[in-house]
Parts: C-alpha cells; sequence; structure tokens
C-alpha cells in the first residue's frame, strides 16, 4: 500500500488534542468495509474515483428519501456503493452476496464471540467459513 | 441491496468480505493495515506539524502555499486523498472553510478520516448557504469585513487550511506550535486558540 505509516504520537506536543478525539469507526464493521474498499483500490480491483461516483449516488439518494426518524450512516452509504461497485464489476453479484449473508445470519449464537468483544479487528471471524 | 433491506450491515460486510477473500480478490492483512493505519497512524497531528512548519520557516510556508502536494511530502505526508493538495491561507481579511457538497472527500494524509460532522447532510448543505451562521455555532465570530470563502472539495482538489498563528505564541517552538493546532481550525470552522 502507498499510505504512509508514522510513529503514533500520543503524548507528545504534536497528540491530535482532545478536540479532534473520536473514534474514527463507530463501530467494527465500518473499519472492514473502509479496509475493504482500500485493500480492493490497492490492489486495482476496483477503481476509487468509480467508487466515490457511486458513494455520492447512494448519498444522494439517501437526502432524497429516507425512513423517517431514521439518522444518516455514512458506512451503510459506503457499504451500498461498495456492493454496487463489486456487482457491476461482476466480482461479486448480489445473489451470491445474498445467499451468503442469509447462510451467516443462521449461524449459531455465539459464532461470533471473539470478534464481537475482541479487539475490533476480527482477527477470528472468517474461522470456518473459508 | 435497497434502504429498506433489513440484514445487518455489518453481516453484509463480513459476506461481502467472505467472498472476496475466497476469490483471492483482497487479503485479511491488507485491509487491516488499512484499518490501523488510518485508525491510529495518519490524523491531524500531520497538519498540525504542516502548520507549525509554515508558521516558524517563512520559506515553508511560501513552498506550502504555491504547491501543497510537494510541500505537505517534504515531511512524509502522502498517499490516497491528498494527491493534489491546495492550501488556503487565512489572514485578517480572509477566512476559509471546507466542505465536501457530494459526498465526505478530505485529505486524508494530513487530517486522517472526516469526523462525522463532516459528512453530516445538514454541515455539506448548510455551510455552502450560510457559511457564517455555521461559524457562529462553532464559537467562531468573523467580522463583516472579513471575506468567508467556501471551499466545496467535489473535485480531485483536496484543501487544507493554513490557520493564523494565534498572538502570543511567538516563542513556541514548532513542536509546541503543532500541539495547539487542532483539526477542526484546518478545516476552517474554528480559529487556533491562544495557549
Amino acid at each position: 500500500m502507498t499510505s504512509p505509516t508514522l510513529a503514533l504520537d500520543v503524548d507528545g506536543p504534536a497528540a491530535p488534542p482532545r478536540s479532534n478525539g473520536e473514534l474514527v469507526f463507530a463501530e467494527p464493521w465500518q473499519g472492514r468495509a473502509f479496509g475493504l474498499t482500500m485493500a480492493l483500490v490497492d490492489r486495482g480491483a476496483i477503481s476509487y474515483p468509480e467508487f466515490r461516483e457511486r458513494l455520492i449516488g447512494r448519498i444522494a439518494c439517501w437526502e432524497q428519501a429516507h425512513p423517517e426518524g431514521k439518522d444518516f450512516s455514512y458506512y451503510l452509504c459506503w457499504l451500498e456503493a461498495l456492493e454496487q461497485e463489486l456487482a457491476e464489476q461482476r466480482l461479486v453479484v448480489a445473489g451470491d452476496l445474498a445467499a451468503r449473508s442469509a447462510a451467516f445470519a443462521v449461524r449459531p449464537a455465539g459464532h461470533d464471540h471473539e470478534h464481537e468483544h475482541g479487539d475490533g479487528l476480527g482477527e477470528d471471524r472468517d474461522h470456518g467459513h473459508l | 441491496m435497497t434502504d429498506s433491506d433489513p440484514i445487518d450491515p455489518a453481516l453484509r460486510e463480513e459476506a461481502l468480505e467472505s467472498l472476496l477473500l475466497e476469490r483471492g480478490l483482497v487479503d485479511t492483512a491488507t485491509i487491516e493495515t488499512f484499518i490501523r493505519t488510518y485508525e491510529t497512524a495518519v490524523g491531524p497531528m500531520n497538519g498540525a506539524k504542516v502548520v507549525a512548519k509554515a508558521w516558524t520557516e517563512p520559506a515553508y510556508k511560501e513552498r506550502l502555499l504555491a504547491d501543497g502536494t510537494a510541500a505537505i511530502a517534504e515531511l512524509g505526508f502522502k498517499g490516497p486523498q491528498g494527491e493534489h493538495m491546495v492550501v488556503l491561507e487565512n489572514t485578517p481579511s480572509v477566512h476559509n472553510i471546507v466542505v465536501c457538497t457530494l459526498c465526505s472527500c478530505y485529505p486524508w494524509p494530513v487530517l486522517g478520516l472526516p469526523p462525522s460532522w463532516y459528512k453530516d447532510p445538514a454541515y455539506r448543505s448548510r455551510v455552502v448557504r450560510e457559511p457564517r451562521a455555521v461559524l457562529a455555532e462553532w464559537g467562531t465570530e468573523i467580522g463583516p469585513e472579513v471575506d468567508v470563502r467556501v471551499h466545496d472539495s467535489s473535485s480531485e482538489v483536496r484543501y487544507l487550511v493554513l490557520p493564523e498563528r494565534p498572538p502570543g505564541t511567538e516563542s513556541l517552538s514548532a513542536e509546541q506550535l503543532a500541539g495547539l493546532v487542532t483539526r477542526d481550525a484546518m478545516v476552517g470552522v474554528t480559529r487556533v486558540p491562544a495557549p
């Protein structure tokens, strides 16, 4: 990957002030969706500008019509944009994703205990799924 | 998938990821490196170092305003969403503020990933229509003599605001100054507070 990896400056004068403090990802799946997208872009499997156009489209759709009382979820738009891009590129068609989601939905409770309560990086998430 | 899709997004993401892993289109290590990088290593402290250097080195400031991408790269900050950086200088007569009206374009290498308010539909639409009102809500009072300029990132360009150096900081080192610079000031919604 091309991103810089820099030493984390948490205590020094250049550490981000407290007013900057906010979790980058409110829930682990949001970070996974971000990392997944960037990994696909990094590999050249999808194009970021094309993905961005779909993200703009999903956000615009939400703004034009959304369920009353429902808060805006940026990363839900992000995930939908990724799903659309992958379907368009025929890398993951909607039927495959629906089938896999349905299969995961009926897993016994506790299957994902580790990554639900772990470090959020989900290192055990794929056990038994591959 | 539609807006009314009842499937939990966490489940959908996991299903998508498992299919992509099976197909050899991604690997777990790369995904997790991206997550960790943007959770911990890339953030507003990078931009704060750029700002502090510009405040203390006039020649650097000149390079930064002339070619933001190159001057920022001098400090090692580059990568996705930082390919075309433009630095906007706030002065006593000009106050710059940045938005992305269509989505959430943001200068990742210097500010990390955007905060939730930057992505919020209310900020994205209101700051264009009534920037002074939005600034006032942030506690940033701008006099009528100051020209408020709103910059929309909806193109290849990503903006970084170079805030005004607060008074009373003449004796501070660049490192100490960097500690004063906030993310919000580098987006332009606030000023850098005096120490």
